[in-house]
């Protein structure tokens, strides 16, 4: 089945199977590896991407689901506008990453929660992150990332 | 961007911090090739039986299967295993765990994998398993292995313990049990091989020791050695699970039947679940005797590891376990017995921690115990007992290097959250008890007496002026090769955009040894400080023969350049990278690390591994509170204070010590595999509940700073030593909440209940 949609602000289409996942089809048919496979199964959140914006499980959704819809996936994070997006450089910089496995489904689901809330407390950004695993890190300093990104969007939008 | 200047102590951003969060690192499982064929593996899926006959003509039959694999396809011994050759790549007669592979499939696809694995006929005779290391040591308990259930048997004696005993005015006696600990690195085992034009194997596969990988191959599969290159990308989480091989024989053997079609194996949750390696489950039988004023005069204990139904590194697990038996106390008598036992449960093996984290929550038990018959303060009776430099530990080690379990636990005893606990603990609400606990760990260094802890840096100045550095350990995740940068750079004076690192690759890396044992960033950073200084010298001495100076006085390393100072001459990397002739750029230096030079008379047993004369320290305390209704132990705060020698990188430096407390405090409130008959029944993440941002609390991590002279700019391992303390930590902060202990891990809430209404394993 063909399938179209919009990747990372480009239209795009692929020929896969209409109960394709969508990580496979990312992974496999675009070659786009940045978006990762923990279990399969919608538990750790290392396949999140974006869909229209807000963080979706790419494990549990079929290429059917994606046609005409406009998904975002860390490769596209970055290339928004150039630069990198404000969550991916306080990642950076507050040391939240580790392995770095966890770390593009990590930084898409805050990208998603800053966008619903651009001023949360530590406890709504650990409520936040519940649904991405991460065994590396304690959480500590991801935690600190977000909240760091948060006031950076924040001081953007004032300027 | 700007430029950053590398240098030892700086909390610089990672190298790979960027790489990994645009998407860009690739992982093992990230590589692909044209024409790839699917590897997967037939799982026996019950303990123990054996194989009467295995039909594979309806898989092989399929469209779009490349071929079906059995014990009789495989070349060489079908024996893999790190010290102990007991698994077979592919079980033929008999099978020891749900998890042997009985077959191996290479298909087009995933589809027609699955497919055809299904479609595999296993013919099984049942037979008795054995599922308890106590019954396995049984006579009459059903043999895993032809040479009986007992891996190994050791004691460590120093002093008369027995004895000693009578001297001691309390004496204090306890059971424990720890359950086994699934490592849940996020990226599964997994690899692509193929087999090149001349016959080598190329591998690219999650490891955490690629030059030991090719012994194993080459010993299962009946290749050279040196037939093999094993190529190690960053990897997603190791934490002991991916040292030793996982997929690398069953992918070595599918590789060499495609004809050098590319071949990829990719476990799934489950099957890395099933398959994969796990902390041990231990069972403890502890005494400890001390004087009225606390000193402690003799610890005797009784260690039951169960490895399940091969060694993997089992025997040296319980080596370092009970070497970590008596705590980082000062003892006089002790004796401790370890019984290393084959069951048919899952196979336990490395795993962070490496046995300690199961006899520290022994010793800490003890010492809170002697503490409250004693009337002293838990924190007192540490401080009394801590060892110092000089003194002699449990097993008969002399302490020669720096030792700062004292220094951890005096600013434990200054930290304002030991200082409030009694305020903190006093306003708990309705129907909640608070409580407060602490634990003192070690956790040694190294690979121990007998298998030379070593490692051999190569360091290059390419065509184009940069510095390569070849590194031979990989970086699991924790920051190894961040580590190696600034060393690097330090000794060289460099920015980051002069400085490069290539992950371990046997064909261009020098053997170094595994990712592992505290010693990655140490061993490998040992060597590469004298790599670095040679190359320094070369760059030095070109360079002022360029500038035709007499005597290479008052030349300076600056990035991208040698510099004469008095004349304000320079010459460019670039230009001195082209000149180099391709032998004269590289530097390669090694360095083994010190072993114990004492002789204690005991634990004779231990081939290797035992025992150790590096350690690293840590004191942590924890706030908890606990819903008397419900259970549920909630962690409110946690304070580490780590002994790591001196700092590297101290951003680094929190993130182990962060992420060894988040899975400490896994291993102490939350995850236990389940086991019936030796089947996994939780084997996912739906069921076997790892920390979640949620269950973390934010941590503070303190450095305690001693300088370990031997050690890379007075640097020591701490990758491992914050593991072993949360669940002791915890079970008296429990403990202090609702004044019962709990003794068997993990602390749930089923398990606080029960201690609470008189029953279970509580007092
Ligand atoms: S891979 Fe999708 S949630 Fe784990
Ligand atoms: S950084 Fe390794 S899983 Fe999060």
């Amino acid at each position: 089945m063909k399938i179209s949609f919009t990747l990372n602000g480009k239209q795009t289409g692929v020929d896969v199977s209409a109960d394709r996942k969508v990580v496979e089809v990312l992974r496999e048919e675009l070659m786009l590896t940045g978006t990762k496979e923990g279990c399969g199964a919608g538990e750790c959140g290392a396949c999140t991407i974006l869909v229209d914006g807000r963080a979706r499980l790419s494990c549990l959704m079929t290429a059917a689901q994606i046609e005409g819809r406009s998904i975002t996936t860390i490769e596209g994070l970055s290339q928004n506008g150039g630069g990198m997006h404000p969550v991916q450089e306080a990642f950076i910089e507050n040391g939240a990453v580790q392995c770095g496995f966890c770390t593009p489904g990590m930084v898409l689901s805050a990208v998603d929660l800053l966008d619903k809330n651009s001023d949360p407390t530590r406890e709504q950004i650990r409520e936040g992150l519940s649904g991405n695993l991460c065994r590396c890190s304690g959480y500590v300093k991801i935690v600190d990332a977000v909240e760091a990104a948060a006031l950076q969007i924040r001081r953007e939008k004032a300027r | 961007m700007i430029k950053r200047m590398i240098e030892v102590g700086y909390p610089a951003p990672r190298f790979d911090a960027k790489a990994k969060v645009t998407g860009e690192e690739k992982f093992a499982i990230d590589y692909s090739r044209e024409g790839m064929l699917w590897a997967g593996a037939r799982r026996a899926g019950v303990a123990h039986a054996i194989i009467r006959k295995i039909d594979i003509s309806k898989a092989a039959a399929l469209p779009g299967v490349y071929a079906v694999l059995t014990r009789k396809d495989v070349p060489g011994t079908n024996r893999q295993g790190i010290v102990h050759k007991d698994q077979p790549v592919l079980a033929g007669s008999r099978v020891r765990h749900c998890g042997d592979a009985v077959a191996l499939v290479l298909a087009e696809d995933r589809d027609v994998l699955e497919k055809a694995l299904g479609l595999i006929a296993v013919e099984l005779e049942p037979l008795a398993g054995v599922f308890d290391p106590e019954e396995a040591m049984r006579s009459e308990a059903p043999l895993v292995h032809e040479s009986g259930n007992l891996l190994h048997k050791a004691v460590i004696r120093v002093g008369d313990a027995r004895g000693a005993f009578e001297e001691c005015d309390v004496v204090v006696e306890d059971s424990l049990e720890v359950s086994a600990q699934e490592p849940a690195f996020l990226e599964t085992q997994n690899g692509l091989a193929w087999q090149e034009p001349d016959g080598r194997i190329t591998m690219i596969v999650s490891t955490q020791a690629p030059f030991r990988d090719r012994f194993e191959i080459a010993h299962a599969l009946g290749l050279d050695v040196e037939a093999i290159r094993i190529v190690s990308p960053c990897l997603g989480g190791g934490f002991g699970g991916k040292d030793g091989a996982t997929v690398q024989c069953l992918l070595a053997l599918a590789a060499l039947r495609a004809r050098g079609r590319p071949v990829k194996m990719r476990w799934g949750r489950e099957e890395s679940f099933t398959a994969g390696y796990k902390r041990h489950p231990v069972r403890m039988r502890y005494r400890v005797g001390a004087m009225r004023d606390g000193t402690l005069h003799a610890v005797s204990c009784r260690l039951i590891y169960d490895t399940g139904p091969y060694a993997h590194l089992g025997v040296e697990v319980m080596a370092l376990g009970m070497e970590h038996a008596c705590g980082p106390y000062r003892v006089p008598n002790t004796l401790v017995e370890g019984w290393c036992v084959y069951t048919n449960n899952p196979i336990s093996g490395a795993m962070r921690g490496f046995g300690v984290c199961q006899a520290s929550f022994g010793i800490e038990t003890m010492m809170d115990q002697l503490a409250s018959k004693l009337g002293l303060s838990p924190l007192d009776i540490r401080l009394k007992n801590g060892l110092r430099r000089g003194d002699t530990n449990g097993a008969g080690v002399t302490l020669v290097h720096s030792t700062g379990i004292v220094a951890c636990l005096e600013g434990l005893g200054v930290h304002r959250l030991w200082k409030d606990r009694a305020k903190w603990k006093s306003e708990a609400g309705p129907q909640k008890k608070r409580g407060v606990g602490i634990a003192a760990v070690s956790n040694a260094m190294g690979y121990g007496r007998g298998l030379p802890d070593s490692a051999i840096a190569r360091v290059e100045l390419t065509k184009e002026g940069k510095i390569r550095i070849y590194s031979g350990v990989p970086d699991m995740g924790q920051g190894n090769s961040s580590g190696f940068i600034q060393i690097a750079g330090q000794t060289l004076g460099q920015d980051d955009s002069h400085l490069e690192i290539i992950q371990p690759d046997t064909d261009l890396a020098h053997p170094s040894g595994s990712s592992s044992a505290g010693r990655t960033t140490y061993t490998y950073g040992n060597a590469l400080i004298p790599a670095c200084e040679d190359m320094k010298e070369k760059l030095l001495h070109r360079a002022s023969l360029l500038l035709m100076l007499d005597q290479p006085c008052g030349l300076v390393l600056l990035p991208g350049k040698v510099k004469h100072l008095p004349s304000g001459r320079e010459v460019p990397f670039e230009l001195l990278g082209r000149m180099f002739s391709q032998t004269d750029r590289i530097a390669v230096k090694h360095f083994v690390m010190p072993v114990a030079q004492d002789n204690p008379d005991s634990a004779k047993e231990f081939r290797l591994g035992f025992p150790h004369v590096l350690f690293s320290y840590a004191a942590h305390l924890v706030y908890v509170e606990v819903d008397e209704l419900t259970g549920k132990i909630d962690v409110k705060d946690y304070l580490a204070l780590t002994d790591g020698g001196r700092v590297i990188n101290p951003a680094c430096f929190d993130q182990q010590v962060h992420g060894a407390v988040a899975q400490g405090l896994g291993y102490g409130l939350m995850e236990k595999v389940l086991t019936e008959r030796g089947k996994i029944l939780n084997p996912n993440f739906t069921n076997y509940i790892i920390p979640t941002s949620m269950d973390v609390p934010d941590i503070t991590s303190v450095c305690v700073e001693t300088v370990e002279s031997t050690g890379p700019f007075g640097m020591k391992g701490i990758g491992e030593v914050g593991t072993n303390a949360p669940l002791p930590a915890v079970a008296a902060a429990v403990e202090d909440a609702i004044g019962r202990r709990l003794r068997r891990s993990p602390l749930t809430a089923a398990s606080v209940l029960g201690a609470l209404s008189g029953r279970g394993a509580a007092r």
